[in-house]
């Protein structure tokens, strides 16, 4: 479904301040993937999930979605099968507009956006019963303005719109992090329906050791730009986060000098 | 004073085709553009031009507003693909119209290239047109007949340019309104709100602000094509200041009529010009002030119009903080009275 092949992205070229972000990435997910990517700052996560929504372009290397070699595809063509949801609750959503405008918005993703009414009484009821399943009380605000919402409805809310088209690909880019633990439960919760309901293949950056373990049936580590550590189904089952950590210390230990990980349990 | 403010009500109407382009720049596309002075003015010279060279007036009109429609769309290319900053975008538009602005009303004589002013005095404008159907339905009279028993002394000749615009005006706010419904209205929306969100949603945010402002330009160019007929005359400087008079418009609307909806911001909109241009022409009336003194008069509406809300804002603030003091006072000396234990739950704040 997502092929990286040979994915390479320097930062800041031929200044003092020259970074290798991506570094001949190879990465291939299946439909139905769950793929979780752990990793210290700076380890090129969030880079190289820009690279596969198209806001960044590599180098060199290639990117291929559903087949189809997307590459030079402009961010906003790709997003027709791209969902995203970022880190900022306010990211993904339009707040001086209401719920159901939003979500009108994200059914028309892939679609020809046309001079026809956004909201009609078919798409309200459709909005209504989609809303229903995140069990936020949202269904009965359709008018009101998502600037009024708390930021854990508001990432709910992205997150429905995200998946609401049954995207290729959903890249999740810590999605949880500006939340606090009990929303930041509650969205967990609800990645993990909304991507078991159309066996979405996803990708999720996360710093949370334990959500990167109990959500999704593959792993990666990153670092310094390269994947590290990859992990796979049967091996994921196993996993714990001493497991983990020990890992993360032996490779780091063998391949690496610096000391600057950040991944908290 | 009747006539007067009739007049002024009459212009606002005009006035507010701009204002609602203004507001679909200003407000829906988070996008200051600067092109206004420059496409009111391209509107009146194309409309009068047109007019001169013995095309219909409504042909003329449609023209201005696609002319104004290509401007705007301009001011986005510069932006968008040209990566130019919004502001800078919008100026480098207005003051390349003036003098494309003087070409177009240059093509009115042979003998010169440019020229600063049209007069359309004995000209076949859509006003008189208008007026010709108008004046066989004998609502003037009718009108001016039952005002002047009720004793009401200088009466406007005419009720039909009143009429006519009122129509216009109103079949354009229902045309925006509906039209920032639909799923490309939305999207432009969201583009003036959230641009990252719409383009991860697979808008192209730069054919949006292109469109957009094309939009916006198309309808301030339409009201600069009925101004010159309305005044019977098109001038290169008419649109100075034109930006900050359909800010002034959006502002006092939205402050008096509140922004909750669309339909109600439109109609805010269309009011605050409205409003303005009475202001103005009161304004005009007191003895020591002269036509000239209507830039400096606008600036004190605008600047009051920004400070006035937020002082009432204020001050409602400080009377509801009030009032919770006050019931919450009430709520302790009713507790201590029955011995002082509940006031702990009797948070009325949470």
């Amino acid at each position: 479904m997502l092929k990286l092949v040979q994915i390479n992205k320097l930062f800041n070229e031929a200044t003092p301040d020259e970074k290798i972000a991506l570094d001949r990435i190879n990465l291939h997910l299946n439909p139905g993937d769950f793929m979780t990517v752990i990793g210290s700052n700076g380890a090129g996560k969030s880079t190289m999930l820009n690279m596969i929504s198209g806001a960044l372009s590599p180098d060199f290397g290639d990117i291929e979605i559903a087949d189809k070699n997307v590459t030079k595809l402009p961010e906003y063509k790709r997003s027709q099968m791209i969902g995203r949801v970022f880190q900022d609750p306010m990211a993904g959503t339009a707040p001086s507009m209401t719920i159901e405008e939003n979500l009108a918005m994200a059914y028309s993703r892939n679609k020809k956006r046309i001079l026809r009414n956004g909201v009609d009484r078919k798409r309200r009821e459709l909005f209504r019963e989609s809303l229903e399943t995140l069990h936020l009380n949202l269904e009965n605000r359709l008018n009101a303005k998502v600037g009024m919402l708390s930021g854990g409805e508001r990432q709910a809310l992205s997150l429905l719109m995200a998946t609401f088209t049954q995207p290729s690909i959903l890249l999740l880019d810590e999605h949880t992090a500006a939340l606090d633990p009990s929303r930041a439960e509650l969205i967990t919760d609800l990645t993990k329906q909304l991507v078991e309901k159309d066996r979405l293949t996803t990708l999720m950056i996360t710093h949370n050791m334990q959500q990167a373990l109990d959500l999704g049936n593959r792993l990666i580590m990153m670092d310094k730009g390269q994947i590290i550590l990859e992990i796979n189904e049967e091996e994921k089952k196993k996993l714990t986060i001493p497991k983990l950590m020990d890992e993360f210390q032996r490779i780091r230990g063998e391949k690496l000098t610096s000391d600057k990980a950040l991944l908290t349990v | 004073m009747f006539l007067a403010v009739f007049g002024s009500v009459e212009q606002g109407i005009i006035y507010a085709i701009m204002a609602l382009g203004v507001y679909i720049s200003f407000r829906i596309l988070d996008f200051p553009d600067l092109t206004v002075d420059g496409s009111f003015v391209t509107g009146a010279a194309v409309a009068a031009t047109m007019i001169i060279l013995g095309y219909h007036p409504v042909l003329a009109t449609a023209s201005a507003v696609i002319i104004g429609f290509i401007a705007g769309c301009f001011t986005g290319l510069l932006h968008t693909k040209g990566k130019i900053n919004a502001l800078l975008s919008g100026i480098l538009m207005m003051i390349a119209l003036y003098s494309i602005n003087l070409r177009i009303m240059g093509m009115t004589s042979e003998s010169s290239i440019g020229r600063p002013n049209i007069p359309l005095l004995n000209a076949e404008t859509m006003f008189i047109q208008f007026h010709n159907f108008w004046g066989s339905l004998g609502i003037d009279t009718a009108i001016n007949g039952f005002l002047s028993m009720r004793g009401v002394q200088y009466l406007p000749s005419t009720w039909g340019t009143l009429f006519l615009m009122s129509i216009i005006v109103l079949l354009i706010k229902f045309g925006v309104d509906w039209f920032l419904k639909t799923e490309v209205g939305l999207a432009i929306r969201a583009t003036g709100d959230n641009k990252k969100m719409i383009r991860s949603l697979s808008a192209n945010t730069d054919t949006l602000i292109i469109v957009g402002l094309g939009f916006s330009n198309a309808l301030v160019a339409f009201s600069g094509a009925l101004i010159a007929q309305y005044a019977k005359f098109s001038d290169i400087g008419m649109g100075i200041g034109m930006i900050i008079i359909g800010l002034a418009s959006v502002i006092i609307g939205e402050a008096i009529f509140g922004t909750k909806t669309i339909v109600r911001t439109t109609f805010a909109v269309i009011s605050g010009a409205i409003i303005y241009r009475i202001v103005l022409g009161l304004a005009l009336r007191v003895d020591f002030l002269d036509t000239g003194d209507m830039k400096l008069i606008t600036a004190v509406i605008v600047i009051g119009a920004l400070i006035v809300p937020q002082y009432f804002e204020k001050k409602r603030e400080k009377n509801r903080k009030a009032r919770r003091h006050a019931e919450r006072l009430a709520e302790i000396r009713h507790s201590l009275s029955k011995g002082g234990a509940a006031v702990a739950e009797t948070r009325p704040d949470q």
